[in-house]
């Protein structure tokens, strides 16, 4: 029984791997530019002019935050939209009546969504070599944040999938929710410099906590501890989880 | 004795009260092209879909091959292919890529699944498209695509929810017979149909679903026999006038093709004599081939009588 759902989990990630490739113009492309403009006009224009934080260069402080956004934008967008397509296809009920439980048709999802931020994740990285040398101050840090990171945004993309009725309600939660939440989440200053007030406001921000975990991994300085990070990463992926698993058992928005 | 298909007090009320489904009781044999039969809204989709998981029941149990839908979903799964009505494959993909991951989320290996993608791509003529993205394919071929999909884990089990509905009758004819053959090598199918004519070709025994309730379930043979008249069509020599054709009721379609319902145990003797008698010269005949659907309609109206009378 095991070597099936493995087969069908390799199935299902295989079609998932396949569609963001299919489309590279629409899936890899896009973040890859938008991350390339930041680095030349805030990092390289304005980024000289505001000097040093936290002890480093304007351009090298902000990398691990554009890498992080553009993770988090390309593992959300990748499940909720093609989560919703299939449903939209119908062709989702080539998983309902096959013999896959819900963890694999969800692990089938992640695994889509976390290869395509990991790949834009890579590009955008490689571009940053255009502008500060690479550095890493602790591997297991990067790489641990990265995979927590991506399994919850496709997680919460999964969540967006199943609860959307329309084009337009996939594209709600990442304009209106998704992006103020990175923009204040300390991808361009660090949050110890604002006041206090702000500063409280700021750690309800659970993006705030990533951020903060992966620059540490590459430059070693952080806005929150670093346990912190780990324990809002695993409850947001274990509530998350739990809800998604729940709806897809119960068939919301799949069985009648 | 294990069925392929054992359906008991089946009921399905969706929300908002609508009753589907009202208590159905059904069983299919192993080996059996079982027909199921029923007016647009008559519950068809609607069992199909809790069969194959895709609707939710309210009340009753489900088996198929033995395996309870309740309790071994997992076996009972692996049993059926589904061709659906509506296209639900993704059309980006190519004709292959859709048939191997089809086979995948069944724990087919890849290396096996390709291999039994060339064998039923083959068989169903596609394996010169398999690289061709699937919105690129005619009508017909998307069928038997779905057809081809439905048989990549080798089930015991082939529901085929119309699976000729907008199929051009050449295709049609090379669809039962490649049909009739899978069934002839053992696999059991249920098919659910618009054409009666396709039900009656191919199907042993039949089920006729009207308002939630199955008001026939019995062998294709014994409700022909219930026909109590059938309709013969007589291709008459150019003629102007209706013939007289006394104890035998007649229709003049066309000024020369003359309609008779004949009786089981009347014969067609006396309309030969009579239209001798005047005259005419009968150039063939034949009967009419919709002889299901005459019995189709004349039973779902009696169910519908019954039920006003009752009410």
């Amino acid at each position: 029984m095991l070597k099936m759902y493995y087969t069908a989990l390799k199935s299902l990630a295989i079609k998932e791997t396949n569609r963001y490739l299919r489309i590279w113009v629409q899936t890899l492309v896009p973040p890859v530019i938008t991350t390339s403009l930041y680095f030349v006009i805030f990092g390289n224009l304005i980024g000289g002019r505001i000097g040093e934080m936290e002890g480093f260069s304007y351009m090298e402080f902000i990398v691990p935050g554009l890498i992080m956004m553009s993770v988090i934008t390309s593992s959300y967008s990748n499940v909720s939209s093609s989560f919703f397509s299939q449903k939209f296809q119908k062709n989702i009920e080539e998983l309902l009546i096959a013999p896959v439980p819900t963890h694999i048709i969800m692990w089938g999802f992640v695994v889509g969504g976390m290869g395509r931020s990991i790949l834009v994740g890579a590009l955008v990285t490689l571009i940053s070599l255009f502008f500060v040398p690479l550095q890493a101050f602790s591997w297991v840090m990067i790489i641990v944040t990265l995979l927590m990171t991506s399994i919850l945004f496709s997680l919460a993309g999964l969540l967006n999938g199943i609860f959307a009725q329309s084009f337009d309600d996939v594209s709600i939660v990442p304009t209106f929710v998704l992006q103020p939440l990175t923009y204040l989440g300390g991808v361009f200053y660090s949050i110890s410099l604002l006041p206090p007030f702000w500063r409280a406001v700021s750690r309800v921000n659970p993006i705030v906590y990533m951020i903060s975990g992966f620059r540490y991994g590459f430059l070693g300085v952080i806005d929150v501890p670093i346990v912190w990070t780990l324990i809002i990463l695993t409850l947001f992926i274990a509530v998350l989880y739990t809800i998604d698993w729940y709806l897809i058992e119960r068939g919301r928005g799949l069985r009648s | 004795m294990t069925y392929a298909l054992e359906i008991k007090h089946l009921e399905k009320i969706y929300k908002g009260g609508v009753k589907a489904l009202r208590g159905i009781d059904l069983t299919v044999q192993e080996g059996d092209f079982y027909a199921l039969l029923g007016p647009n809204g008559a519950g068809k989709s609607t069992a199909i879909g809790i069969v194959t998981s895709l609707v939710n029941k309210t009340s009753g149990s489900v088996k198929v091959f033995g395996y309870d839908i309740d309790h071994e979903l997992t076996r009972a799964k692996q049993q059926i292919g589904l061709v659906p009505q509506e296209f639900n494959f993704n059309p980006f993909e190519t004709v292959q890529q859709i048939v191997v991951n089809q086979a995948g989320y069944y724990g087919v290996p890849r290396k096996e699944a390709l291999r039994r993608s060339e064998k039923y791509l083959k068989q169903s003529d596609l394996w010169e498209k398999r690289h061709v993205r699937a919105r690129m394919l005619s009508g017909g071929m998307k069928r038997r695509l779905m057809i081809a999909r439905a048989l990549m884990h080798e089930p015991r089990l082939l529901i085929l929810d119309e699976p000729t509905a907008g199929v051009d009758i050449e295709l049609r004819r090379e669809m039962w017979e490649f049909l009739k053959e899978l069934n002839a090598s053992g696999t059991t199918i249920i098919l659910t149909t618009h054409y009666l004519e396709e039900a009656e070709m191919l199907c042993r025994n039949i089920g006729i679903i009207r308002a939630g309730e199955l008001i026939e379930d019995t062998s294709m043979k014994s409700l022909l026999a219930k026909l109590m008249y059938e309709t013969f069509i007589f291709d008459l020599d150019k003629y102007v006038n209706k013939p007289e054709i006394t104890g035998y009721s007649s229709k003049l379609v066309d000024d020369s093709t003359l309609h008779v319902e004949v009786e089981r145990n009347q014969g067609v003797n006396g309309v030969f004599e009579q239209l001798t008698e005047q005259g005419i010269k009968v150039l063939s005949m034949r009967n009419k081939s919709n002889r299901l659907e005459e019995l189709f309609l004349k039973i779902t109206e009696e169910n519908k009588q019954k039920e006003t009378a009752n009410a």
